[in-house]
């Protein structure tokens, strides 16, 4: 019995131990530490650290309108970002799950621009809107191309949204074909039997079956751009004048380029804390709409 | 026959403007191409136009001053090891905690999950200082093991799901011919989860090969630098200088993209799969 008894816990250190010991390391003890040093003053370099209370919190949401600015740009960039990315990725799904010749190509196609990492992306990107798009503008004189890409505070938020949406919408795409094909043929000739126009199709077949894969997308999507931080870096690194800086990016300057570690941390616990009430409050919501559809 | 030709026009026609939004989706890596073989003085002239002369050195400079074989084989080195043991370990604490489901594998197992709500931000400071002070700092296994600390809660999370639906019996009988637990994982369950391996192995491999904030975090030696980090440092350096700039994104992009159109279609299932489990 006894011997029974050792047998188990050995095999629940081999297979459970490494996992465990991993993630204790580098998630567990580093989220703890966190929340300590966000009640103090720690520089990261010294090994001082003096205990300040919730002095950290109180001169981030007081005596911060960069923090502040930085969640307002990253609140804005989140909701139409995840809009467009989804509007895209669906419209592209709907057609590309109709029976076209090129459907495998472009399906190829428009999911490439995933596979590359977002720093890369936006280095490409800042070639495309400082020259690629002067060049188009002289050559068409259209109005558009000739702004001053990345320049002010505008073009630089919908430059970041545009290559964000371009990068994003082939993943959602993915989803939402999957989740198309799962839609039992003969639902769908049910309704063209009984005179259902394509658009009464869409909106009363298909769009309520891909509901949860809708949640899946929204979920997503919510998660890359509210802690987009590779792509702001390479294209505009959050200006001008950080106009265009995430609270990712924000979190990173304070520790990394001022060398206050605490009120970084500090921004990085309402940070986590802000991403977890989305995040369930999402999942809710979008779930409860699945059952009623 | 009068429906069917409207259908067929109605086909072509959502053909066509596909196949236009295609083209504007690629123009990006049009301009990125053309660019980076031409000379810096027809680059600043127009952008948009094909090459006047086809300037292949400018790779071999980029090549070069980014030292890209040292950057691609510290990805490689980092992505493939990060990948083996994320998976390995990952599949056998599933197993576990799907086999043995006592309620410190269930408290575990919805630490796990919880865990995956946590922004890599939100740790990242407190996280170079316990790293430091385990000695993992500016190492690439130091690197591979923060990989596997952050791969596990999902990995874990998609084998769990994944292991539930494997029937037992296949295990009993196994056992039943005195196959002790190891044996019946290793022989009988492991060949049974390769489906969700590949998942796994896909998701984590997009993930590790284009993360730039962690190893820039961990790593600090120029000869330690994967890809992202590598061209970063070179932009830095080099902005505006496009003639260099545009040849070392391209060779930055070109080992994913390759193996991308390779196993485009396991990409496409483990992203599925993916979704439908998170």
């Amino acid at each position: 019995m006894n011997r029974k008894k050792t047998s188990g816990l050995l095999q629940q250190l081999v297979f459970v131990g490494p996992s465990t010991l991993f993630f204790t390391v580098i998630i567990v003890i580093p989220f703890l530490l966190g929340l300590y040093y966000s009640f103090t003053s720690w520089n990261g370099v010294s090994g001082e650290v003096t205990w300040v209370g919730i002095d950290n919190f109180k001169q981030i949401l007081t005596k911060d309108p960069d923090f502040g600015k930085a969640f307002w740009f990253t609140v804005r960039f989140t909701v139409i970002g995840i809009i467009l990315t989804n509007l895209l990725g669906f419209f592209l799904a709907y057609f590309l799950t109709k029976p076209l010749k090129t459907r495998n190509v472009l399906r190829t196609v428009f999911f490439m621009p995933n596979v590359i990492g977002g720093l890369l992306l936006g280095f490409i990107w800042q070639f495309i809107f400082v020259k690629g798009f002067a060049a188009v503008g002289s050559a068409t004189g259209w109005h558009f191309f000739n702004l001053p890409w990345l320049g002010d505070a505008t073009t630089a938020f919908w430059g970041i949204v545009i290559v964000f949406v371009w990068q994003t919408a082939g993943y959602l795409m993915v989803i939402y074909i999957s989740s198309i094909n799962n839609i039992p043929k003969d639902i769908i000739e049910a309704a063209e039997i009984d005179g259902a126009s394509r658009l009464q199709i869409l909106k009363t077949v298909i769009m309520p079956l891909v509901m949860p894969a809708v949640t899946v997308c929204l979920f997503l999507a919510i998660s890359w751009s509210f802690k987009m931080f590779d792509l702001n870096l390479s294209l505009t690194k959050g200006g001008p004048f950080r106009s265009t800086e995430s609270v990712a990016l924000n979190i990173y300057n304070e520790a990394f380029q001022n060398n206050r570690y605490g009120l970084g941390t500090a921004k990085a616990i309402i940070f986590f804390v802000v991403v977890a009430v989305i995040t369930s409050l999402q999942v809710k919501l979008t779930k409860s709409k699945e059952v009623e559809s | 026959m009068e429906v069917s030709k409207k259908y067929r026009f109605g086909t072509l026609a959502t053909e066509i403007v596909m196949v236009v939004i295609a083209l504007l989706f690629l123009i990006p890596f049009y301009f990125l191409f053309v660019n980076s073989v031409k000379t810096f003085g027809d680059l600043l002239t127009n952008a948009a136009s094909w090459p006047k002369s086809f300037e292949w050195h400018n790779y071999a400079k980029a090549w070069d001053m980014t030292n890209f074989p040292t950057a691609f084989k510290n990805s490689l080195i980092v992505t493939v090891f990060s990948n083996l043991l994320l998976a390995l370990f990952s599949a056998m604490a599933a197993y576990r905690m799907v086999r043995h489901n006592s309620r410190f594998n269930r408290f575990l197992f919805a630490v796990f999950v919880a865990a995956m709500v946590i922004p890599f931000q939100s740790i990242m400071i407190p996280l170079v200082k316990v790293m430091s002070s385990l000695g993992l700092m500016n190492s690439i296994p130091g690197l591979i093991v923060s990989y596997l600390g952050f791969g596990v809660p999902l990995s874990v999370f998609l084998f769990h799901g994944f292991v539930k639906s494997i029937p037992l019996e296949i295990e009993e009988a196994a056992r039943v011919d005195g196959t002790n637990t190891y044996g019946t994982f290793f022989r009988i369950v492991l060949p049974l989860l390769k489906p969700m391996f590949v998942t796994v192995i896909i998701l984590n491999t997009l993930w590790i090969w284009n993360d730039y904030l962690l190893p820039s975090l961990v790593l600090q030696s120029a000869d330690l630098r994967t890809i992202p980090i590598a061209t970063f440092a070179f932009f830095g350096q080099f902005t505006k200088q496009w003639d260099l700039a545009l040849p070392a994104l391209v060779l930055g992009i070109l080992p994913v993209i390759i193996f991308f159109l390779a196993m485009q279609k396991y990409i496409v299932e483990g992203i599925t799969q993916g979704a439908v489990k998170g």
